[in-house]
């Protein structure tokens, strides 16, 4: 069933990959193992002699779950080998895929490919004209990904063998983590649309399962209800951009997509234009923007580790990579580009505002995630597709450390709170406090993170963020391929210019409440309360590890791809120079073919000196204001401290009442649309015909009994009769 | 092996076996009755797998048919498994019987479920144990009937046949309501055969006055030159019937009513295979012998917007039930929705795709009902506010249910995927807004199937009687785990299966194509078949 036909086109030597559908299997591997002993662990066990380990016990250390009154529970089979195994498969297959991908990696340096290399293993779909190969692709672009999700993954992973192991579902959190990894890969690596998709829809099923995995707090459950369903919609976009794309291209697969779309559309038509906006609302849904966005935040309801690994790393940057992966069509499409651009950057300062005024530190990152994905989309959508991935990459880097130190934060609260059965909210930045005290690895390493994300040289962000900004700028004066094209009559470089200027707010807007968290997380008095803060400590190793790798990923991640000719960036170049760019340079190559062909040679772009002073200003700016407007001192715990009062923080603490919005516009009228279908036509109206006539046939006799239990004999007669009526009748014709 | 497998016998054995296993059934007595049910069943389907890989998708077999003026001969036909032996002869009727890409992996489906019907029924069935398994049996025998008939009498005969069993099967063995619910079951049907018997009736004497000779033969049928008006009526008849039994709304509403009575093994079968009775027979009769009316633009509209109400209407009212198995009963015509779009597209990915929705449909819905089954076995009720929080005390249930659920709204990786995207491929070339509305089908299946699968076996698990609920037993896995590998099958690598199913769907699919083309509606989409000899 096997059919390996791989192609090695380099232009320094051959690159044969290596063991590439294992870096896919293994993964599943592990959700195979792991998803046995889940079963297996809760399939009811004897009777356990002692006092059972009660489930509330185990769920505390779960940390987000709130421990409530749990029912008794028959106690799961617990033996040592359901925590042991799962701690060693789970991150071990992760592990084991991360080192195929670096050989795979260090192989690819060496060939400096042009060309993906693609993989087929068996014939998907074959109808006709369609032919849908399950295939693999391997390009700069996947295998970048690829590093991504195997490397921060396998962090993940072992973070959560820490912070998941007390929980009674563990080897289930594992089966599902790895199933991840799994559709996750298979989401970068696919070499064709509806393969992608696979691994896409997959995603969004561990995200379900994920938010949802403390099932018996309904607000879990229902939350990831809402994230499979808001995705669903996106996911129609990406179904129907499939349609258009079959019927005017004839085929899915990228490679023939990308190499018959130039000729075969035209540029800026309307038929390149609907894909690309199918192809984002897609991406909308996956990578939370406006309007599908109001999923990610509840999804917070997940373990931390997964906030940290799905909801802000890996996943939700999946839409950012569809665009890039499409950059063809997408700068074909300049006009909808615009539109990506502009919802990322309003996506990118919406968010933020209301990063400023949540206390749940959870829900501070999970509104930065969606805010710094804004930045992503609005690189890509200004054909910075190099600026969207950098990005992208950095900021799985400082949000997974985030989200990680938030975790390790959460649990010393839980394991201090619990130790003293304080019912109090472990999430809640007002019942923190001095953390840094008693959390000092943890505090280091949010601090370098924050210090990344805020923008401040030479940390990650900086470099990524500023090259997203400065796009836009750089678009505003001409040099973007989107900046001849208009949007709703409004010129290209007018919009890039309002999006340089919003991008510019968001940016100050995020260091302001990253200072703001890390100012009520780990500085002024502790207000967990005087006995439960001789139980706050940090957590051991397998949490604090990872940390520290992220950090320093967060560190020193931005040098990977420094601009030269930046003013001050380039003081950082040691030689590198744009390693990123150049990297990527094969897989957008199509793109600037297209750029070329339709709008002939770009103006040079003049790096100006006062974007990049004014982005370290709002950087380090955005902190200090945060330390000077804000005092941690005067903070009191979550149940003294009071509600907001002032209107602007009440709409942004309640977050513009976007969900009751939806929920008045959507999800009610559909509700009750249903309702009227259900009970007017269904019942009323269609069974009132049937029924209606055969009431008819009773009054005629020949019909009794549609209640009445004695009638069932001449029931029985009557059909009896009519079937032998009918068949002896079709006789005697 | 092949030999056998290339001749009717093994068509006439899967017709036999059931029947004879009935009588055995009844025979035994009710302790024994299920023990017998199951042998059959087990037998009935190793007897038939074999057909899988045995198939000749170009295969070619000899039928009797008009090969000159009034002269019935032998007629090659794209079919494989002929069976023609001469029942009554005086009238034309013929047991004619053979297979071909569309009818293989509905027989196949029926003799799969088979087994797992007796499984499932196992426990559940306490009263009348031998009436029971000989309906069961019997029903069997006539789906598969309905499936490899090419005598239009001989398929008309089965097609009643299946209707008895069922009536029974709710009407004996249902819930509280079932008397009213086999009635309408029924009375819908049974209105939509008779359509269906008159226009039967009516095309054989068309045949008998243009040639002379009585026949009921598919083969004369499809030839037999007919005007446009003609084709309108008795296409009109033959829709009515199929479009009751599909069921495209507005005829659906028997479908929720006799599921929510049915035990658990007869909504099974009903969604499994009876209801691709329904477009097995648009894909058999409906369009080749009246492709001119088929493809009129009247027909194709109508089609394509019952299509569409049954995929947004049934999921939509789908919903609001808070009884699951009337929520999956109208999942189900939302399903059927897809299907008929895809038939309606006239293109190889939208009738490919809708057999092969047929096929993952057959899947994921009997397992879906076998699971809503074994539930009201432990707890009586299928109303989903009566559970919840299950996935804690019954996690292997709990894992199968998102898996059929999951299976059910079409995840990439099961059969649902490939089908309907393939659906929504063909229908966008045709008619690129039913595509796009469609689409929001997509949507809404995952409306009305998560809030069923939280309330079930999410949500705290808050009532007493559920807390020492007994978690699937082997025999309840051994129902569902073959499913689970057909649908992952279907999903991963379904080409097995679009492979036998392409040639029967181009000959159809260039059929009607040149139907359309052509101006006289005289002209007929006459599948593989050589055309009528010139008539007297």
């Amino acid at each position: 069933m096997l059919q390996h036909t791989t192609e090695a086109v380099g232009a320094h030597g051959t690159f044969h990959p290596f063991l590439l559908g294992w870096i896919v299997l293994l993964p599943l591997l592990g959700f195979l193992i792991n998803g046995v002993l889940a079963l297996m662990w809760w399939r009811r066990g004897p009777a356990p002699a002692g006092p059972e380990p009660s489930e509330q016990e185990a769920h505390a250390h779960g940390g987000d779950a709130h421990p409530g009154v749990e029912e008794q529970h028959p106690a799961p089979l617990d033996k040592p080998w359901t925590r042991t195994l799962p701690s060693l498969v789970a991150p071990g297959v992760v592990l084991a895929a991360f080192a195929i991908a670096l050989v795979n990696f260090w192989g690819m340096l060496g060939a400096e490919l042009h060309e993906p290399v693609i993989e087929r293993y068996w014939s998907w779909m074959p109808v006709g004209s369609l032919q849908v190969d399950a295939a693999l692709q391997l390009d700069q672009l996947s295998m970048l990904m690829t590093l991504i999700i195997t490397g921060v993954g396998a962090l993940i992973h072992v973070f959560s063998v820490g912070y998941m192991r007390e929980d009674p579902g563990y080897p289930r959190y594992m089966a599902y983590l790895n199933l991840f990894i799994f559709f996750m890969l298979v989401l970068v690596l696919g070499a064709s649309y509806p393969v992608m998709f696979v691994g896409w829809e997959g995603v969004g099923l561990c995200s379900y399962l994920l938010i949802g995995f403390w099932f018996k707090e309904q607000a879990n459950a229902d939350a990831g209800k809402k994230a499979f369903i808001v995705n669903r919609i996106g996911d129609a976009g990406f179904l129907i951009a499939m349609m258009l794309m079959f019927a005017n291209l004839g085929t899915l697969s990228f490679s023939e997509v990308f190499a018959a779309a130039p000729g075969g559309l035209a540029y800026g038509g309307v038929v390149v234009t609907a894909v690309c906006l199918f192809l984002f609302l897609g991406a909308a849904g996956k990578s939370a923007q406006i309007p599908l966005y109001i999923w990610l935040p509840d999804a917070m309801a997940g373990p931390t580790p997964v906030s940290a690994l799905i909801h802000a790393a890996t996943m939700v940057t999946a839409g950012v990579y569809l665009v890039v992966r499409s950059s063809v069509l997408f700068t074909m499409a300049p006009t909808a580009s615009l539109v990506v651009a502009l919802i990322g950057a309003l996506t990118a300062i919406f968010a933020a505002t209301i990063g400023l005024k949540q206390w749940d530190i959870k829900k501070v990152l999970a509104y930065s995630t969606v805010s710094q994905l804004g930045f992503m989309f609005a690189a890509v959508g200004m054909g910075a597709y190099v600026a969207g991935v950098f990005h992208l990459m950095t900021h799985a880097f400082f949000k997974a450390c985030l989200f990680l130190g938030s975790g390790a934060v959460i649990y010393a609260m839980h394991h201090a709170l619990h130790a003293t059965h304080n019912p109090a909210d472990a999430q809640d930045m007002r019942n923190m406090g001095g953390l840094k005290r008693y959390l000092p690895v943890t505090f280091a390493t949010m601090g370098i993170a924050t210090l990344a994300i805020a923008g401040v040289p030479p940390f990650a962000g900086f470099f990524s963020k500023d090259e997203i900004i400065g796009a836009a700028w750089l678009g505003a004066g001409g040099t973007s391929p989107m900046a001849q094209a208009t949007l709703l009559g409004i010129p290209g470089t007018a919009v890039m210019g309002f999006i340089g200027g919003t991008l510019t707010i968001a940016a100050l807007l995020t260091a302001f409440y990253m200072g703001r968290m890390m100012l009520y997380t780990f500085f002024g008095p502790n207000r967990t309360g005087a006995e439960e803060e001789r139980h706050l400590h940090e957590a051991g190793p397998t949490m604090t590890v990872p940390l520290v790798a992220l950090a320093t990923l967060s560190a020193v991640g931005g040098f990977l791809n420094v601009e030269h000719e930046v003013p001050i960036v380039g003081w950082f170049d040691f030689g590198q120079g744009a390693a990123l760019h150049h990297w990527l340079h094969p897989v957008i190559a199509g793109s600037e073919e297209v750029v070329r062909a339709n709008l002939g040679e770009l103006m040079e772009p003049h790096h100006a000196w006062w974007p990049i002073v004014l982005a370290i200003v709002i950087g380090v700016g955005g902190l200090l204001l945060a330390r000077a407007l804000l005092n941690p001192d005067a903070l009191r715990p979550a149940g003294v401290e009071p509600d907001y009062t002032s209107a602007p923080e009440r709409v942004l603490y309640n977050k513009y009442w976007i969900d009751e919005l939806y929920h008045a516009l959507v999800v009610r009228p559909v509700n009750v649309v249903s309702q009227v279908f259900y009970r007017v036509f269904d019942r009323g109206i269609i069974d009132g015909i049937v029924d209606g006539g055969a009431r008819m046939l009773q009054g005629i006799g020949l019909y009794t009994g549609t209640r009445v239990q004695t009638g069932q004999t001449n029931t029985y007669a009557f059909v009896i009769i009519i079937g032998v009526l009918v068949v002896l009748g079709a006789f005697t014709l | 092996m092949q030999e056998l497998y290339g001749s009717h016998w093994i068509l006439a054995a899967l017709l036999v076996i059931p029947l004879i296993g009935a009588l055995a059934a009844f025979a035994a007595g009710e302790a024994n009755a299920k023990r017998v049910a199951l042998a059959v069943g087990i037998i009935e389907f190793v007897v038939s797998v074999p057909l899988f890989w045995t198939f000749d998708a170009a295969a070619v077999c000899q039928q009797s048919g008009l090969v000159g003026p009034g002269q019935i001969g032998s007629l090659p036909v794209p079919f494989q498994n002929c069976g023609d032996v001469a029942w009554m002869p005086d009238w034309g009727i013929h047991y004619r019987v053979g297979l071909d890409g569309i009818s293989l992996f509905m027989v196949l489906l029926t003799t799969l479920l088979l087994p797992l019907m007796v499984l499932g029924s196992w426990t559940y069935i306490q009263q009348r144990q031998r009436l029971y398994y000989s309906m069961l049996l019997a029903l069997t025998t006539g789906v598969v009937g309905v499936f490899v008939a090419l005598d239009l009498f001989l398929f008309y005969v089965f097609w009643e046949m299946v209707l008895i069993p069922m009536y029974f099967l709710i009407g004996i063995w249902g819930g509280k309501e079932r008397i009213y619910a086999a009635v309408k079951f029924f009375l819908y049907t049974a209105f939509g055969s008779l359509l269906m018997l008159v226009a039967i009736l009516y095309l054989f004497f068309q045949v008998r006055a243009l040639v002379g000779t009585p026949t009921f033969s598919y083969f004369d049928f499809i030839r037999l030159p007919l005007t446009g008006t003609q084709q309108g009526w008795l296409f009109l008849a033959f829709a009515l019937a199929f479009a009751v039994k599909v069921p495209m709304f507005p005829f659906h509403t028997w479908l929720p009513a006799a599921h929510v009575q049915a035990p658990t093994a007869g909504s099974v079968v009903l969604a499994g295979v009876l209801l691709k009775m329904g477009t097995y027979g648009f894909l058999r009769f409906a369009l080749p012998l009246f492709p001119h009316a088929a493809t009129a633009r009247t027909t194709v509209t109508i089609a394509m917007v019952l299509g569409l109400i049954g995929i947004i209407y049934a999921a939509m009212v789908a919903a609001v039930q808070p009884n699951a198995k009337r929520l999956v009963a109208y999942t189900s015509v939302a399903h059927l929705g897809f299907v008929v779009l895809g038939i309606f597209a006239f293109n190889l990915q939208g009738i490919q795709g809708a057999l092969l929705v047929m096929i993952g449909h057959g899947l994921s819905t009997p397992m879906l009902f076998f699971l809503l089954g074994m539930l009201y076995e432990r707890r009586h009720s299928y109303e989903v506010g009566d559970f919840g929080g299950l996935a804690a005390s019954m996690p292997l249930f709990a894992t199968m249910l998102v898996f059929a659920a999951m299976a059910s709204i079409g995840l990439p990786g099961t059969s649902g995927f490939v089908s309907e995207f393939l659906v929504l491929l063909g229908t966008f070339q045709s008619n690129p807004f039913v595509a796009l509305i469609a689409t929001a089908g997509v949507i809404f299946a995952a409306y009305y199937m998560l809030p069923m699968v939280q309330r079930t076996i999410f949500n705290r698990l808050d009532r007493r009687e559920n807390h020492a609920i007994a978690d699937l037993n082997s025999r309840e896995m051994a129902i569902l785990v073959p499913l689970v590998i057909l649908i992952l099958w279907i999903g991963v690598y379904p080409r097995p299966f679009l492979d036998r199913m392409e040639p029967a769907a181009t000959a159809l699919v260039e059929g009607l194509q040149n139907t359309r083309l052509a101006p006289d509606p005289a002209r007929v989409a006459n599948v593989g078949v050589p055309p009528m000899p010139e008539l007297p």
